[in-house]
């Protein structure tokens, strides 16, 4: 990044600020810093020219993920709300009530792109649909509703959209993003921990597929239970990945630390993650994945797979015409 | 008596150092006698004592849980096991002092028996790394589970964690995965599993080996998701307000009862268990016992079923 790309007349900024168009029309690219727009990155799914994959909602997971973006929204269950009668500056259930707002307003925004409406309470959204054919649970762990903290609400979420994938015969895919746990919940949020993993074991008991789709950031308790315990975990690029954060660890070990530190392509170099996908090959590798996994469940004609306009040509549907052949051959 | 006198403690250190000065001169002297004078300061002192632990306040709690002088989990090794053999190890990468385990009898039966450590003195902290394990702790873990089952042997875990060591190495070596293995070996146990939390339950770092059928806690403990310093230092932006975060996170043995996450609390001597240790670890050996009694009979798809419920029964029942 040198001066010139930095650099903005006089004046530009608070123009565009006053024009009557949002003040969203432009984003920045995290990773060059250029200014992208708006309507250019919703047509590459929020993926910048320089590859950043942006965090995306719940709704354009779906679009993304459900074969003719296409899916049933699934009611999570009520829980408690603020059990331990939590106060830091403000009480826990009017930061509650911010967040619900806040996403409801982006609800608004979106729901014009397609798909029925998304029933999200706190930070997870669950659909039920088919990717490439074959029956899948999609939970989406959204971190615009308070960093997608880990409490009784998205615990609860987890569990039934779990058991309803095991009712159903479905994949379970799980899209995780998270800062860890929900402080505000004090012990209750840690016993989401265990109690998930045994939510995990319903569905591996059934012999069902659990997907983890790691996405930017995902971290503390999220990362040490489910997030963890896939049956195969595939990681959007450059999605920060950890159990204690990288501010946390310099902090105790007072150094900086490398570049790409606790990024996905770190993360699969090291052994935790199996693939690392470009959202625009998402569906498709995920597809791929439950193909192998779910085979009597897989679509009998053949089909092009992603929703995404332009997919790169080398992911499908290759993966998938191989070994039909080759079965057909035995 | 301890040792160390936390902050709280102070007119009690007072009491006593005036105490032990009389007994001194009492001892050396055939002058008139100050037994009387002596014997009204102690029971002064025994009822500051027990005035001053009557009410902790949950930050007093905190500090009491990681007293130095509480006992440890080695010390519950010595005071309540016999042919303890210790295992190494978690055939993987290394041997992580800050979780030890091993075989072990238990009240006249075997058992595998793990706990965190956290040390007693500079040379032993830094050896158990104050408690704080690295993945290789976890792995171990698993594997001394991995044994119990083979085996048909109850695990009993002692839960003594500030939490999982945030590091580079760790994250390097997947931190997170080796915590989530651990709490799923643990739920998935064919055979009965115990915890006791003993002084503090850090976070992932402790569900790591708590995830069991029945979860006991001293009553001085704390089981916590993140510590006050840290949740004052996020929600509050700043570590002092971490008594606020102690009170507003319940993290005392009775908050946790009251919302189901822990089935007992282990009563501790007056003034806490580091005043009388063998005290305080005989009773909890007591509730261990009992605990593992009322798991005995159960077949291996009982004890799973169970620990399902248990778990997910917490936040669902009991709350406003």
């Amino acid at each position: 990044m040198n001066w010139l790309t930095n650099f903005r007349p006089p004046g530009l900024k608070s123009w565009l600020n006053k024009k009557d168009t949002p003040e969203n029309l432009w984003v920045k690219c995290p990773t060059s810093g250029e200014l992208v727009y708006r309507s250019d990155l919703e047509e590459s799914w929020y993926v910048t020219p320089a590859g950043a994959h942006l965090r995306i909602s719940p709704r354009r997971r779906f679009r993304l993920l459900f074969d003719d973006e296409r899916w049933e929204p699934i009611l999570l269950p009520e829980v408690s709300v603020d059990p331990l009668k939590f106060r830091d500056d403000k009480p826990y259930p009017s930061r509650l009530k911010a967040a619900r707002a806040k996403i409801s307003g982006r609800e608004k925004e979106e729901t014009v792109e397609g798909g029925p409406p998304i029933s999200q309470d706190d930070c997870m959204a669950a659909g039920f649909g088919k990717v490439d054919g074959i029956p899948t649970v999609v939970l989406v762990q959204d971190f615009a509703f308070m960093g997608g903290s880990l409490g009784m609400a998205a615990g609860e979420a987890f569990i039934a959209a779990a058991q309803l994938a095991v009712a159903r015969k479905a994949a379970f895919v799980v899209c995780t993003a998270s800062g860890g746990a929900r402080m505000q919940e004090g012990t209750l949020s840690l016993m989401q921990m265990p109690r998930t993993t045994l939510a995990i074991d319903e569905v591996q008991e059934a012999g069902l597929p659990y997907v983890v789709i790691l996405t930017d950031p995902t971290s503390g308790g999220v990362s040490a239970s489910y997030a963890m315990l896939g049956d195969v975990h595939i990681a959007e690029p450059g999605a920060m990945i950890a159990f204690s954060g990288p501010r946390v660890i310099e902090q105790t070990i007072r150094e900086k630390l490398p570049d790409g530190f606790q990024r996905s392509e770190f993360l699969r170099e090291k052994g935790q993650v199996d693939i690392v996908s470009h959202r625009h090959d998402l569906k498709a590798t995920l597809a791929r994945v439950l193909y192998h996994l779910m085979p009597k469940l897989r679509r009998s004609g053949d089909r092009e797979v992603p929703n995404v306009a332009a997919p790169a040509p080398d992911v499908e549907p290759d993966g998938r015409s191989r070994p039909a052949g080759k079965e057909a051959a035995d | 008596m301890p040792t160390t006198y936390l902050e709280f403690e102070k007119p009690i250190a007072e009491l006593q150092a005036k105490i032990a000065e009389l007994e001194a001169v009492d001892a050396s002297d055939d002058g008139p006698s100050i037994t009387e004078e002596l014997g009204k300061l102690r029971e002064k002192s025994e009822k500051q004592l027990k005035d001053l632990y009557k009410n902790l306040s949950p930050w007093r709690k905190t500090q009491v849980a990681r007293h130095p002088d509480r006992p440890h989990f080695l010390d519950y090794l010595d005071e309540l096991f016999e042919d303890y053999q210790e295992l190494a190890g978690d055939r993987v990468f290394g041997n992580d002092e800050a979780v030890l385990g091993g075989l072990a009898t238990f009240k006249g039966r075997s058992v595998v028996v793990m706990g965190h450590e956290k040390g007693h003195n500079t040379e032993s902290r830094i050896r158990h790394n104050f408690g704080m394990a690295h993945p290789e702790g976890y792995r171990k873990a698993v594997r001394l589970m991995n044994l119990a089952e083979r085996f048909s042997l109850p695990v009993i875990t002692f839960v003594d964690t500030a939490g999982a060591y945030p590091g580079k190495a760790g994250e390097e070596r997947g931190q997170a995965e080796a915590i989530a293995r651990s709490t799923q070996r643990c739920l998935t146990l064919p055979v009965p599993i115990i915890s006791l939390i003993i002084g503090e339950g850090g976070s992932g770092g402790a569900i790591a080996i708590a995830a069991a059928n029945q979860v006991l806690i001293m009553e001085h403990s704390i089981y916590s998701v993140i510590s006050p310093e840290g949740c004052a230092s996020i929600l509050y932006r700043d570590a002092e307000k971490a008594r606020d975060a102690a009170e507003a996170m319940k993290i005392t043995a009775t908050d946790l009862k009251t919302l189901g996450i822990v089935d007992e609390i282990v009563r501790e001597p007056l003034g806490g268990a580091h005043r009388d240790p063998a005290k305080a670890m005989q009773a909890a050996g007591k509730a261990i016992q009992k605990a593992l009694r009322g798991l005995e009979g159960l077949s291996a798809i009982e004890l799973k079923r169970q620990r399902r419920e248990r778990f997910y029964a917490i936040g669902r029942e009991g709350l406003s």
